[in-house]
């Protein structure tokens, strides 16, 4: 349908998009690429759509976006991404075509950093497993064998990637009594946590891990083998980053054979499948990739993507808050 | 000192059974069904009984020792021990403070976070699934929310020290106000509900607390706020709190304690908004140890005639 409405090319798509399309669609053109199995050129073509008609697309991680996906809109300027994270787009292809790729920024960092703190607690504290028990302790049946619990306080617990998140983490974990330190790109001057250059150094001195960093080509599968035997066999792994974060499947067999105490997972290599091995143990929390995901969040990144593609489209900057770049 | 008998009133933690056992001549209590008949032959030995917040020493026990000289509850609660009979007879009673303090401040945080980010149900939707066929849906923010506290001792103090963390608001509701605290001061219950999303009870059971979350106390909080109990079940009405859950009257609760343990109400099952906890504070495996060597010190400290290290009477 041809109008004179700006076309947004929308892949993913973000959870945001049955509301934003309903409040916006008499000020955009939303082509819902996502929900189409056609490739990008026929899938504009059977619209009559012309490639060069579009300069901006809003997405979210569920799908990739592509060098030559990028390469086929020559109009294209600007790449709203409703997630922090920016390993789902080609970067330095956007760096190459000058798009200007927009982010959720810091938008997420508190609920992400509540959630993993309640993963950690949760994993500790035994408070799910405890939570399935609570039917069979009213017919007082045994309960089932749930591992001991384990206090918060005094646990060392070392951050992978002291950035918005992990900084967030690590002010929520402080009161609890823990021994903070950190691994990440770059030493922070301005923080009292212990630095260590690695992963693997980080793990053999803490009990817990937060793996709260950027998805990059460095960090796959930052937390490997090697991390995972530093760490040893009382320890625990919380992820509130990416599933490729992780050697899945080591820490799926290291799990199930007791080389590791639990792990607290939001995220996973191949979401949202997760490894049938993981839902019968006791000593992990599992989560459908949910950290950032409240209401308020939900709120915010609407105002923030309206301002944005508004500012953009109308050439004129904006009076309230707009995304990162 | 193994021939003092120590009458153990329940299942303990087993490091706990093991060392009285070592260092005492324990009874143990529930291995005897016939009590009457039990206390008739053993009474003249026992002059310590080891207890728990559920199991407590009445007037009738205290009767029945005439031997005891102290008593050394497992646990900070000792609502279930009289007392004044104890103080009448010169009879000492120790508890186990402070050592519990931090592990049930952490399961409070652990609880509002399970309440308000569904981490329990999250955990259930992927277990059973879901999660292939859709997203779970929107939660709600736990950072910046109003945390009112009833009850500003150790357990409160520490619960709000986490919460500010959180970068949430503190209010709360006390006997009398604690002016050296920053926190904002309500001078009713009610009041504090009206004016908070997350209520924590955190003071001790006492005939002026007993049912102190009420009908009036549910609709003050309302349907956007939660409750969350880590004191004693009696802290709360709890068919109030049922009907106010039910019927969306209140948002959602985080639960550790109940009325009559281990019964805990049907209704509440299922209810997502809801997680029931089987008196788990105080689980873990470190506090455990430590209010056990709390307890062994005591009865140590009294048997050796030195100070003790817990006393309430």
């Amino acid at each position: 349908m041809a109008t004179d409405l700006p076309n947004i090319l929308v892949m993913g798509p973000p959870l945001i998009f049955p509301d934003f399309q309903s409040q916006y669609s008499h000020s955009y053109n939303f082509l819902t690429f996502f929900a189409s199995s056609l490739p990008l050129p026929q899938y504009l073509s059977s619209l009559n759509i012309l490639p060069s008609s579009i300069r901006a697309i809003l997405c979210n991680n569920m799908q990739r976006v592509p060098a030559d996906l990028l390469r086929s809109l020559p109009s294209l300027a600007l790449l709203v991404t409703t997630t922090m994270g920016t390993d789902h787009i080609d970067m330095p292809e956007c760096r190459r075509l000058g798009v200007r790729v927009a982010t959720a920024g810091g938008s997420f960092s508190e609920d992400v950093a509540d959630f993993a703190l309640g993963l950690l607690i949760d994993v500790l504290m035994r408070i799910s497993a405890a939570n399935r028990c609570a039917k069979k302790w009213l017919r007082s049946e045994l309960p089932r064998n749930i591992p001991p619990a384990s206090r918060v306080g005094g646990k060392r617990v070392g951050i992978v990637g002291l950035g918005k998140i992990g900084t967030e983490v690590a002010k929520r974990l402080e009161p609890f009594g823990c021994k903070i330190m950190y691994t990440s790109r770059t030493k922070k001057s301005s923080v009292p946590y212990p630095f260590y250059g690695s992963a693997v150094e980080v793990a053999a001195e803490s009990d817990v891990l937060v793996v709260c960093c950027s998805l990059t080509e460095e960090t796959h599968h930052i937390v490997d083998r090697a991390v995972m035997e530093a760490l040893g066999k009382e320890g625990v792994i919380v992820n509130v980053g990416r599933g490729s974060l992780i050697d899945e499947k080591e820490l799926v067999r290291r799990l199930v054979s007791g080389e590791i105490g639990g792990a607290g997972l939001d995220v996973f290599q191949n979401e949202p499948l997760v490894p049938c091995e993981l839902l019968s143990l006791d000593n992990v929390v599992l989560s459908p990739h949910a950290a950032a995901v409240t209401s308020e969040s939900f709120h915010h990144i609407m105002e923030l993507v309206a301002a944005t593609l508004h500012a953009f489209f109308e050439n004129k900057p904006s009076l309230t808050p707009v995304m990162q770049d | 000192m193994e021939s003092i008998g120590v009458l153990l009133l329940c299942p303990v933690f087993s490091y706990l059974d093991q060392e009285l056992d070592k260092r005492f001549k324990l009874y143990r209590y529930w291995n005897y069904p016939q009590s009457v008949q039990f206390l008739k032959e053993h009474a003249n030995s026992i002059r310590a009984v080891v207890g728990n917040s559920n199991y407590g020493t009445d007037a009738a026990l205290i009767d029945a020792l005439p031997k005891l000289e102290i008593v050394s509850s497992n646990s900070v609660g000792v609502d279930k021990i009289d007392l004044n009979k104890c103080r009448e007879k010169g009879i000492r009673v120790t508890n186990t403070p402070d050592v519990l303090t931090d592990e049930v401040a952490d399961l409070t945080i652990g609880l509002i976070l399970a309440v308000l980010r569904r981490l329990c149900e999250c955990d259930r939707y992927v277990r059973s699934g879901k999660w292939k066929k859709g997203d779970y849906k929107l939660t709600t923010k736990f950072s910046g929310k109003t945390v009112g506290i009833i009850g500003l001792g150790r357990i409160g103090t520490a619960v709000a020290k986490r919460a500010e963390a959180f970068n949430c608001k503190i209010s709360y509701y006390s006997r009398t106000e604690k002016p050296e605290s920053n926190y904002k001061y309500h001078p009713s219950v009610v009041e504090l509900a009206s004016n908070c999303n997350i209520l924590v009870v955190a003071c001790p059971l006492t005939e002026e607390t007993h049912h102190i979350i009420n009908r009036e106390v549910l609709n003050a909080l309302g349907p956007k706020g939660i409750l969350i109990n880590i004191g004693r079940g009696k802290h709360v009405d709890e068919p109030e709190l049922v009907s106010a859950l039910l019927e969306g009257r209140v948002g959602g609760a985080g639960l550790d304690v109940f009325e009559d343990e281990p019964n805990v109400p049907e209704e509440l099952f299922g209810l997502e908004n809801v997680v029931l906890l089987p008196h788990v504070g105080s689980a873990t495996v470190e506090t455990r140890t430590a209010m056990a060597d709390l307890v062994l010190g005591n009865l140590e400290a009294h048997f050796q005639g030195k100070p003790l290290l817990t006393p309430l009477v």
